[in-house]
């Protein structure tokens, strides 16, 4: 194995320069219009103003668009190397958060390193991405089918899981798992697994009950009856739904909302920026940015079924999933169809985390764009096939 | 590649199924985008308005209340406030504490707030603190962002500039009790005040107007960020009274610390002048709720500070009632001013001995002497001979028995007794013995100081039935003038006999000789009274009556004593009543005088009270 091997066969080997010009730039500008939505609607909450929000949210966005670009150009057979090394430093992570991670919102989540705190259940999620990629890539579809080959897959998604609960971040835990499970379904699992499992888990529910926090029990409760409690826990999901519903089709326009303007939505720069966006844009407004997310999911399964490689198909559609279940969640949560788990809205919400893990995701799925045709070794992610 | 091609047909079967699941999910979110945009958007637009608006009433002025010439008896301050909406607090204890630390709260106010947020529905707001001066007011709105649920407003106070001088007539406003809260949604506004006694609760409907209302848009935190919509109320509508304030204001220090009534009336049009009861109370200082301690101490005070005495309180009229007596002889014809009685000092009904006030009698005199040196003799004899039912019936006739429909709460009707009466009372017959002691107006024979100043203006205006009255105008609407009151049956020599009688009063020999007005010009007439608390037992005449001075308060007699003046042309009556004071001549008789002196000093009469037409422009030039 020489130096040419750590890059791969010649022919399929691009410059830099010429994989920019291979970029998918619409996918791209479409990826900066949500940004812009996020913009305007932080300006809006702001009062007509760019800072504080706003302003900071741009400057972000900035660096996290180079850095996208930055993965993006990278050789996906690189990503492939690191993918086990990215979920064992992220379970390192998630373990040092548990021993002296900071607390905050009702949870330990963060990690101070000084010059940045980091939330590593964020990373996480895109490391067992990348981890049950890389283990299926080294699968035949006759093995990945046996039952005990979904033992590793298990564990790959129980332990971060199992850590992420303990924060406690019940909405990253279900993210993690739901994601996975997604995974281990598109690697070609049985589908009787898939019945039984989601009966079994039917049967869990009074188990899991009872190991939830009072908070989140409280949460689920007023999801199921708002209207019960309208002062307290109920009060964000009403404002959020009369919001919503006030905006009407065509919403009260820009910087009009009165839900947003006085104040009466909860979180609204963040989980519930939604919400202000169809008070000032109404149905129309909120269709629009949905549909944006949808081309850039759909973009990343179109992608996924032109790859060559296992490793490629899983990463994007794995990823898009997750970023699916972040979009969908987040506003489904906002209309009152899911209880309020606190997941942002990425690239819209105000926050640092989401829109990186957002970036470093559709990275990761316009590299594998970008190296579609490469076949990779089961084993090895630099030997030839 | 064989095992390749499959994996990847496999794959794309997955990955069909999965993007078609997440199809059907978005389906679903646009489905309930449309469900709450579109079929539920109305309702949804209706709650954010709710959020949004608020409506708020605004406390209509109060109604002032004035005196004839429109100087102000109660009227408003503006002052401001701060209040507390529980609901938006969410938590109240630390919201108290940190506007603790901006106004000062005592562990009472602390404790009043709690009780309040307990009773009433969260989203009212309680008062937290009133009074406030501009300085502190301003502090906590600029603090206001840091206390969520504090709201801060200017609001009226109600002011009595005079304090105790007319707190019986025009009493005083308090918090509105549960019973009230009723159809006028401005009784839920915090802070506000109903009349609880006086004018301010007999007139409270008239005084309070209707409230106005704004509608403004609030944050969340409940603060005011425009008014959208405004309508105003109807402030409440201004009382002008027949009362003189300078004039109350002397009877009131003349009476000074005795507990005693006082009243001045125009013997005309039954205007009343002045109305003083002391003690009194500080009707301001039930405007922020009084404490438990001043409260207790004025119900317990013996010298009943909360009662008017002037139309509460009923008193025998003693020897002032001798009037009545004489002129019901003298319309029955059966004695005329010549008619003459010899008394002893003592005189034996029955099996009984009645004494005179004076233990070595009067000799023979005649109707006029006897009603100016106010034999006791003299009148029992004659009220025998006129018997009970011409006694009553004249003293209806002169306003004793019966109410005049005065607005002010409390007014007692006072009591003039009959056969009947007697017979209802306990089923005996009427006695022989109790005319006889009706005679010199004690025994069951009850009447008001204010019914005492009407008889008295009804023997000084010639028999014509004058009611007394306080309230000259409520708003627009100015009471009936009653400058002809209807003439009464009785004849114009027997008043003028009993008006010689009281004249003498006043003159060398008669009860109240040292009170005489002299010189000046101006002169008066009238009567003293003395009314027994205690009989004086045979034991202690045979011995000692005790002096006035020797005797415990409780047991001492009442003074009485009515008056009117200018003798030749009457205008004004006074009625004087000093409970436990000792004798009419002594101690009621000097407090009349000098009432009178100053009345006819001041002749309020001369200026009629101002109308509502004056009383703008009145106002207006004041600006």
């Amino acid at each position: 194995m020489g130096i040419s091997l750590m890059f791969g066969p010649r022919q399929v080997r691009k410059r830099p320069l010429q994989k920019l010009k291979k970029l998918n730039w619409l996918i791209i500008l479409i990826l900066t219009g949500i940004a812009f939505i996020g913009f305007a609607m932080l300006y809006s909450v702001a009062g007509g103003d760019f800072s504080p929000w706003a302003s900071r949210q741009m400057i972000r966005f900035a660096f996290a668009l180079l850095l996208m670009i930055a993965i993006a150009l990278t050789d996906l057979r690189i990503w492939m190397a690191l993918a086990y090394p990215a979920y064992f430093g992220g379970l390192a992570l998630l373990i040092a958060v548990e021993l002296i991670g900071a607390t905050g919102m009702g949870g330990q989540r963060w990690l101070d390193i000084g010059i940045m705190r980091i939330q590593p259940s964020e990373f996480m999620k895109l490391a067992v991405v990348l981890a049950l990629a890389r283990y299926f890539h080294g699968l035949s579809i006759h093995r990945a089918q046996r039952l005990q080959s979904l033992v590793v897959p298990l564990f790959l998604i129980a332990i971060p899981a199992a850590l992420v609960v303990r924060q406690p971040d019940l909405g990253t835990a279900l993210m993690v798992i739901v994601g996975g499970i997604a995974i281990i379904f598109l690697a070609g699992a049985r589908m009787w697994l898939f019945v039984t499992g989601f009966i079994a888990s039917l049967a869990a529910i009074p188990v899991v009950w009872n190991q939830l926090r009072d908070y989140q029990q409280d949460r689920v409760l007023t999801f199921l009856n708002p209207e019960n409690d309208p002062l307290g826990a109920g009060y964000q999901i009403m404002q959020a739904k009369i919001a919503l519903g006030s905006g009407g089709v065509f919403g009260k326009g820009f910087m009009q909302g009165t839900q947003s303007h006085l104040n009466f939505l909860p979180e609204m720069k963040t989980d519930f920026i939604f919400t202000v966006l169809t008070e000032e844009f109404g149905m129309v407004g909120g269709l629009v940015l949905i549909l944006l997310y949808m081309i850039l999911l759909g973009y990343a399964v179109l992608v996924s079924i032109s790859c060559r490689s296992q490793f490629g198909r899983i990463l994007a559609s794995g990823l898009s999933f997750t970023l699916f279940l972040y979009v969908f969640i987040n506003i489904a949560m906002v209309m009152g169809l899911l209880p309020v788990v606190g997941v942002p809205l990425p690239l819209v919400s105000y926050g640092g985390s989401a829109m990186l893990t957002m970036m470093v995701a559709y990275g990761l799925i316009l590299s594998v764009a970008l190296h579609r045709d490469i076949t990779i070794s089961r084993t090895n992610p630099f030997a030839w096939e | 590649m064989d095992s390749e091609g499959e994996k990847y047909r496999f794959y794309s079967r997955r990955a069909a199924l999965l993007a078609g699941a997440q199809g059907l999910l978005v389906t679903a979110l646009a489905g309930r985008m449309y469900y709450l945009g579109v079929v539920e958007s109305s309702e949804y637009k209706t709650l954010a308005d709710e959020n949004r608006l608020s409506l708020r009433l605004l406390a209509p002025d109060r109604g002032e209340i004035l005196d004839r010439s429109g100087r102000e008896l109660a009227t408003n301050r503006r002052d401001y406030r701060v209040f507390l909406v529980p609901e938006q607090a969410k938590n109240v204890a630390k919201t108290l504490h940190s506007l603790g630390r901006i106004i000062t709260l005592s562990e009472s106010d602390q404790r009043r707030v709690e009780r309040q947020i307990a009773r009433q529905r969260s989203f009212l707001p309680v008062t937290v603190a009133e009074n406030l001066d501009w300085d502190t007011f301003a502090r906590v709105n600029v603090a206001s962002p840091s206390l969520p649920g504090v709201q801060s407003g200017m609001g009226n106070t109600r002011l009595y500039p005079d304090g105790p001088l007319l707190s019986h007539v025009v009493g005083y406003v308090g918090a509105v009790t549960e019973e009230e809260v009723g159809n006028d949604p401005v009784l839920e506004l915090p802070g506000f005040k109903t009349g609880k006694s006086g004018l301010e609760r007999a007139f409270e409907s008239r005084l309070r107007g209707e409230a106005g209302s704004s509608r403004v848009e609030v944050n969340a935190y409940g603060r005011v960020i425009r008014e959208v919509q405004r309508q105003e109320g109807r402030p409440g509508e201004n009382m002008v009274l027949t009362l003189d304030i300078a004039l109350q204001k002397y009877a009131a220090e003349r009476l000074g610390e005795e507990s005693a009534a006082a009243i001045v009336m125009d013997v005309h049009n039954g205007e009343l002048l002045a109305m003083a009861s002391t003690p009194a109370y500080d009707p301001n200082q039930f405007n922020f709720g009084i404490s438990r301690e001043n409260w207790e101490a004025l119900v317990r005070d013996p010298r009943k500070p909360l009662v008017n005495k002037c139309v509460a309180g009923q008193y025998p009229p003693g020897s002032t009632f001798k009037m009545i007596v004489a002129l019901a002889g003298l319309e029955a014809g059966l004695i005329d001013p010549e008619t003459e009685h010899y008394c002893s000092g003592r005189h034996r009904f029955g099996d009984r001995t009645f004494h005179c006030w004076r233990p070595q009698g009067h000799g023979n005199l005649g109707l006029v002497d006897a009603i100016a040196r106010s034999c006791d003799i003299y009148f029992y004899k004659i009220a025998i001979e006129i018997g009970i039912d011409r006694i009553s019936e004249m003293a209806r006739q002169f306003g004793l028995g019966s109410a005049y429909g005065l607005e002010i709460p409390g007014e007692a009707r006072g009591l003039v007794p009959s056969k009947e009466w007697k017979m209802a009372l306990d089923g005996v017959p009427w006695q022989a013995g109790e005319t006889l002691v009706l005679g010199i107006g004690q025994g069951a024979l009850l009447a008001s100081p204010v019914q005492l100043a009407v008889m008295t203006s009804r023997i000084a205006n010639g028999g014509r039935a004058v009611i007394p009255r306080i309230v000259h105008t409520v708003g627009q609407d100015i009471a009936p003038q009653q400058t002809a009151a209807p003439l009464m049956r009785v004849s114009d020599d027997n008043m003028a006999v009993v008006r010689r009688g009281m004249e003498k009063v006043l003159e060398e020999k008669g009860t109240a000789y040292l009170s005489r007005l002299r010189g000046e010009g101006i002169s008066m007439a009238g009567k003293t009274g003395t009314s027994q608390v205690r009989r004086i037992s045979k034991a202690e005449r045979d011995t000692r009556v005790l002096k006035t001075k020797e005797r415990p308060w409780q047991e001492r007699d009442h003074a009485v004593f009515v008056g009117y003046g200018p003798i030749e042309n009457p205008k004004y009556a006074v009625s004087i009543l000093v409970e436990h004071g000792g004798g009419g001549s002594t101690v009621a008789a000097p407090i009349a005088r000098d009432i009178l002196r100053r009345t006819l000093e001041l002749d309020p009469s001369a200026n009629p009270p101002v109308r509502p037409a004056d009383l703008l422009r009145q106002r207006v030039a004041a600006l």
